[in-house]
């Protein structure tokens, strides 16, 4: 009598699981998780955490005014880790309100340029046709124009505001997400459990969101972590060139456009402890990000 | 190949006329265009001139076929700040912008090509990693950050080159430029690896996939076979092959590196386009800031045609392709 082998059972995990232990193989990707959950942690604690409101003047002491990193304050003998600005201000405390901004502007710009770029790019792949046509003209026209110019365009014309910076970040990222989502919303389209959900008669809508959606998360995921990190940068950018978020709220950009006239006559520190906040936050997302693109990625699987 | 070549030239025109209608739209219809185009110490009669010339109290698609008329003529306003033609300010700018970006361009080919190439023949070796990680670097940090590093490293802390500004210009074409003379040349060198580090790392990095790929093909490995020196697969076979795209890739961005300069022009002092249109924002010099668009908008416009005719002469295939879609 022959014995036949069974097959040793297979425990199969759920896609969540499988992507979150192919992740952290990479100790690179891990480090660059930990250091930004450690920053965004620091900027939605930063009212509780800072050693001082920056903005509120009561606390702020002429007298400390350009003290360099490791100095103790006159006025209330707190140590000033990394200097203060020209207003006394302690720059910790800034760069910890200031990653608060930056965040939260890229954040709420992401979310909603994602909203609107996915149920545009859904739409117009399952519909089809002229809308798609349409649609996808304007994304063209648009991504053929630098990002920057774009923003700079709306905001020299609508001015100074952290929900003009938002409004204007949105408008320069929907057409990412919109092309993300449609290029993989159309090779879905044509397969038959979206005939099938046809043939049950469910409206378009459902379709869309509970049939097509789900299948097209992962590429957006890729091009959001890439998207989040672009747009830090951009408002940065935005906001070192004076056109970004108003003095009142300053943001890391803005922070460092503050310093930058020290620059030059050695006080480094007002621009470049900022620069340095914003260079990590950038990298870390960005080794997440890799890191996720290739876990993501269906061909390099096996 | 004219069927071809109407329907791009048509899609241009379309893009021009859509960024001309966005200009228009936002300039005469937020806010109060008497406000926008009239500066803020203008006399009564001189606001109804600008009413009157401009037909503010006209429907708005006369006043729309008015901006257009006037744009189409060269008269896109006068400046607030200068009191002369917007455009003619502009135009004085652009040689400097225009040294700066070809610079720039040129720095990014010369030192990212070989470096791509590099990487792409030796993707595990230290060197190979150590370019990559460079170019992540690159194009991941935002430019006016490297700008400052650069400034406070080279100007700062070394003392080695100018901070900022041109620096003594020369005639050179009729127009001024920087780098015929070393003051100049010094001046130059900051601002152009500013703004050439971010295409330079998108270069490196298509030069280098693009290696890994021809490297595999048969022809390679047949010049290999045949005896050939790795010096002359590599400078020939590969080199011929990866130009195609890097080639086009440099077409298109060059029209962007005149966006991307408003950055470096900023940090570096350089009196560029970038600059002014910075410095009009900030005045609020608003014909300035419309004819800076336009200008730019039919650059980038013009090149993007330009690269697009040039390739579909070199390559027929995308010609046909585009014919069908």
């Amino acid at each position: 009598m022959t014995e036949i082998a069974t097959p040793a059972p297979v425990r199969i995990d759920s896609p969540a699981k499988r992507i979150a232990k192919q992740f952290v193989e990479d100790p690179i990707a891990v480090i660059g998780l930990i250091l930004f959950v450690l920053i965004a942690l620091i900027a939605i604690a930063a009212p509780w955490i800072a050693p001082q409101n920056p903005y509120d003047l009561m606390q702020l002491s002429i007298m400390d005014g350009g003290l360099p990193p490791g100095e103790t304050s006159f006025a209330t003998g707190q140590t000033f880790w990394l200097g203060t600005d020209q207003q006394g201000r302690d720059m910790l405390s800034g760069i910890m309100y200031g990653l608060r901004i930056s965040l939260m502007v890229a954040v709420v710009s992401l979310t909603l340029a994602i909203t609107i770029g996915t149920i545009v790019g859904v739409a117009a792949a399952y519909f089809g046709g002229r809308f798609d046509s349409i649609v996808m003209r304007i994304v063209d026209l648009q991504l053929s124009f630098p990002a920057i110019l774009i923003a700079l365009i709306l905001l020299a014309l609508l001015g100074r505001g952290v929900d003009k910076v938002i409004l204007a970040l949105v408008i320069v990222q929907w057409a990412y997400y919109a092309r993300t989502v449609r290029s993989s919303a159309m090779v879905e389209t044509r397969k038959d459990y979206i005939d099938a959900a046809r043939c049950l008669g469910l409206s378009n809508r459902r379709i869309m969101f509970r049939h097509l959606l789900p299948n097209c998360v992962p590429p957006l995921i890729v091009v959001a972590t890439v998207q989040i990190a672009q747009a830090i940068a951009l408002e940065a950018t935005l906001s070192f060139l004076g056109v970004g978020v108003p003095i009142t709220e300053p943001s890391l950009g803005l922070l460092i456009a503050n310093g930058y006239d020290y620059l030059l006559s050695g006080r480094y520190w007002v621009s470049v402890f900022p620069g340095i906040a914003l260079v990590v936050t950038i990298i870390a997302i960005n080794v997440v990000g890799d890191r996720l693109r290739d876990v993501l990625n269906p061909r390099l699987q096996t | 190949m004219i069927v071809y070549l109407v329907r791009r030239v048509g899609q241009s025109l379309l893009a021009v006329m859509a960024m001309a209608v966005l200009v228009f739209l936002g300039v005469f219809f937020i806010g109060n265009p008497v406000d926008v185009l009239v500066s803020p110490e203008a006399s009564q009669a001189q606001i109804a001139a600008t009413v009157e010339r401009l037909g503010l109290d006209r429907p708005l698609y006369e006043q729309f076929g008015i901006f257009v008329w006037n744009a189409l003529q060269g008269d896109l306003g006068t400046s607030f700040v200068y009191g002369r033609p917007a455009l003619e300010i502009i135009l004085d700018r652009l040689p400097a912008t225009m040294e700066l970006a070809l610079v720039a361009l040129a720095l990014s080919v010369g030192i990212g090509i070989p470096l791509g190439v590099w990487a792409g023949l030796r993707p595990d070796s230290i060197a190979g990693r150590t370019i990559m990680g460079g170019s992540i670097l690159g194009f991941s940090l935002p430019n006016f950050w490297q700008g400052m590093l650069l400034i406070l490293v080279f100007a700062v802390l070394l003392g080695w080159l100018p901070a900022g500004g041109r620096g003594e210009t020369t005639e050179f074409l009729g127009m001024q430029v920087s780098f015929l003379t070393w003051d100049g040349l010094s001046h130059l060198i900051l601002p152009a690896i500013n703004l050439a580090l971010f295409k330079m790392s998108l270069i490196i990095r298509l030069a280098r996939a693009n290696t890994r790929e021809v490297c595999m093909q048969d022809y390679v490995k047949f010049a290999r076979a045949k005896g050939l020196s790795p010096r002359r697969v590599v400078l020939v076979h590969v080199l011929k092959n990866i130009m195609i795209p890097v080639v086009t890739i440099i077409g298109l961005e060059l029209g962007s590196m005149v966006a991307f300069a408003i950055v470096t022009e900023t940090v570096f002092a350089w009196p560029g386009m970038g600059k002014l249109l910075i410095d009009s924002i900030n005045l609020l010099d608003r014909p300035v800031i419309v004819a800076y668009l336009m200008l730019t908008v039919l650059i980038i416009v013009g090149i993007n045609l330009l690269v697009d005719v040039i390739y579909s002469l070199l390559d027929p295939r995308i010609r046909l392709s585009e014919m069908k879609g």
